[in-house]
């Protein structure tokens, strides 16, 4: 069997999804969020390589390395937020970011 | 690359080699608040000179291999961002002085934002889209969470990026598909390829649209993805949540205008759908949501949401006088929001804020100027004539109409009758209620910008006013669509 660009597409979909339920099914602390955040952006990068190398066009391998350091720059910034939190509130809990009502 | 690119984005470079300056200038000054004090001015300095440099473009030009547009569009655009950046700056001297917060990293970080707002106007790739979004975020997540020592600042930053990145994400996946279908990233090409009639039943053009309009749908705080709004408006420091109510709505409804009609004209039925169902659903929990809020900040970002609705009616017209109408409502928007933040900037005791409504109550009668101002705000936001917001809705419900969307037009009519109860209380409150402890007077900055939105709103309904933001509009809004069929 030849692996053709329906399986890549299944198998992106596949950790996309698994990205956004582990945003909100997840009860535990907020890490989690940031992997799965990671997740989708990842599943995000094997579509556009997969995309770029199946139509013959580069430019979705230079999206990709542009996703790729974005997404660096973003848990840098989630993860320095989440310090923040922490030293004001004592616990990254999911279920204790409730000072507001939401 | 020739020299004449660089004249193409002049603006941008302006505002981001300022603000790379500014950090190294904060960074080098050793007094912490002369520096945030200094840091500030400069940058109100650099938005101007940014705005002037915008002024001097004329034409319609793309450079950087199509990635990169500038045209009367645009233009129209990045001068009202840069006008309500420049404006909320200006207010946060006050407040933030007092709370100890005048640090040069925020008018750095707004710099850094406004930056990527201009790059997300001029985006005409998905490429140039992506970069300017997360480049706005990015530093929309960190003054979110300003005030570092306090937990409801940094509760609201936290909200703001998780669920901003959920949205930058559902985007991405969104542009990853549209790359996958049409082969290009460049929004010319992908509108020759939505074009062709197989291409309309296409699952994975549908699946990429859907997706980057969610994305899209949670940067603008369109209902069912305004969960974050009320809570980062409520905790995020007053000056951040201006700011977040005014420049970033513009930037991401520019963005959402030019990517529906500039690169998916082809399929607009479908994309129409979906914007009938975010203006419905925000307009209507935008005016029912806010009737029990006693936080005036988050009833301002129930009304923000309601807002976006009504805006998005403009959208959903598809036409170039629906365009208009959403420009002309975005800068009227703009207008009256900063005017309604620096109020709640002025709810102000023995140097506290206060932020509930019912501490507004008797203001009339300690201090009329200040509740006459807010007043005729929220007057404006209700859509009494002759004031602004009116017209603002006039030239929403107007395109509307004439392109038959009848249902969306009754729903805009009857939430907003609807939500004029809750504006229409907030000036009850304050004429004729108990009379509270009176607030310590408006500070001249803050004041000056309240007084400037409330003049603005008041003289709307004159030609040289309201005529000049109409007619530049308009001729905006044809280089977007151009004569439509």
């Amino acid at each position: 069997m030849t692996i053709g660009l329906g399986h890549y597409l299944v198998v992106a979909a596949c950790l996309f999804t698994l990205g956004i339920f582990g945003i909100f099914l997840n009860r535990k602390n907020v890490i989690v969020i940031l992997l799965s955040i990671e997740l989708m952006l990842l599943a995000v990068n094997i579509n556009l390589v997969a995309f770029s190398h199946f139509n013959g066009d580069l430019v979705g391998q230079i999206f990709a390395l542009f996703v790729l350091t974005v997404a660096a720059a973003e848990s840098a910034i989630g993860l320095a937020i989440m310090v923040v939190y922490f030293r004001n509130r004592g616990s990254i809990a999911v279920e204790d970011i409730n000072m507001m009502k939401g | 690359m020739d020299s004449s690119v660089l004249y193409v984005v002049a603006p941008e470079l302006i505002l981001a080699i300022g603000a790379i300056s500014l950090l190294m200038l904060g960074v080098f000054t050793s007094n912490g608040e002369a520096a945030g004090r200094t840091v500030t001015w400069l940058s109100i300095a650099v938005l101007i000179a940014t705005a002037i440099a915008v002024f001097q473009g004329s034409g319609s030009s793309l450079v950087f291999g199509g990635a990169f547009v500038s045209d009367g569009f645009t233009r129209f655009l990045k001068i009202v961002i840069l006008i309500g950046a420049a404006l909320t700056l200006l207010m946060t001297f006050d407040n933030f002085g007092r709370a100890k917060l005048l640090q040069f990293e925020y008018p750095v970080l707004v710099l850094l934002a406004t930056l990527g707002m201009l790059m997300m106007v001029s985006a005409n790739d998905l490429i140039a889209l992506y970069l300017g979004l997360e480049l706005q975020s990015l530093a929309l997540y960190v003054i979110a969470a300003f005030k570092r020592d306090d937990v409801q600042s940094s509760e609201a930053g936290l909200k703001y990026f998780v669920l901003g990145a959920l949205s930058s994400g559902m985007l991405l996946y969104g542009a990853s598909m549209l790359y996958g279908v049409t082969g290009s990233t460049s929004y010319a090409t992908i509108a020759a390829a939505a074009t062709i009639p197989e291409m309309s039943t296409n699952i994975g053009l549908t699946f990429g649209l859907v997706f980057v309009l969610v994305g899209l749908a949670f940067k603008v705080a369109a209902v069912p993805f305004h969960m974050w709004t009320p809570d980062v408006y409520q905790g995020a420091p007053t000056p951040v949540t201006a700011f977040f109510a005014g420049a970033p709505k513009i930037a991401a409804m520019a963005l959402l205008l030019r990517f529906t009609q500039a690169a998916l004209p082809g399929i607009a039925p479908q994309w129409q759908q979906i914007v009938i169902f975010l203006a419905i659903a925000s307009m209507v929990l935008g005016s029912f949501a806010a009737i029990g809020q006693n936080n005036i900040k988050r009833l301002l970002a129930y009304s923000s949401i309601g807002n976006v609705g009504f805006a998005l009616i403009g959208l959903a017209a598809n036409n170039t006088e629906g365009t208009a109408g959403v420009l002309i409502y975005l800068v009227i928007y703009v207008a009256m929001t900063l005017g309604a933040f620096a109020c709640v900037l002025a709810m102000q005791r023995n140097g506290r804020n206060v932020e509930s409504i019912s501490d507004l109550s008797g203001l009339a009668k300690t201090n009329l100027t200040f509740a006459t101002i807010l007043a005729v705000l929220m007057f404006s936001l209700a859509g009494i004539p002759p004031l602004a917001g009116f017209w603002a809705k006039w030239y929403v419900f107007l395109p509307a109409i004439k392109a038959g969307l009848y249902p969306l037009s009754v729903i805009g009519v009857v939430t907003s009758v609807v939500g004029a109860y809750y504006y229409l209380r907030v000036v009850k409150i304050m004429f004729f209620d108990e009379t509270a402890e009176g607030f310590s007077p408006p500070e001249g900055r803050t004041f000056a910008v309240m007084a400037l939105s409330a003049a603005f709103v008041v003289a709307f309904v004159l030609p040289f006013v309201g005529g000049t933001v109409v007619d530049a509009a308009t001729a905006a809004a044809s280089v977007l669509v151009p004569a439509h069929p």
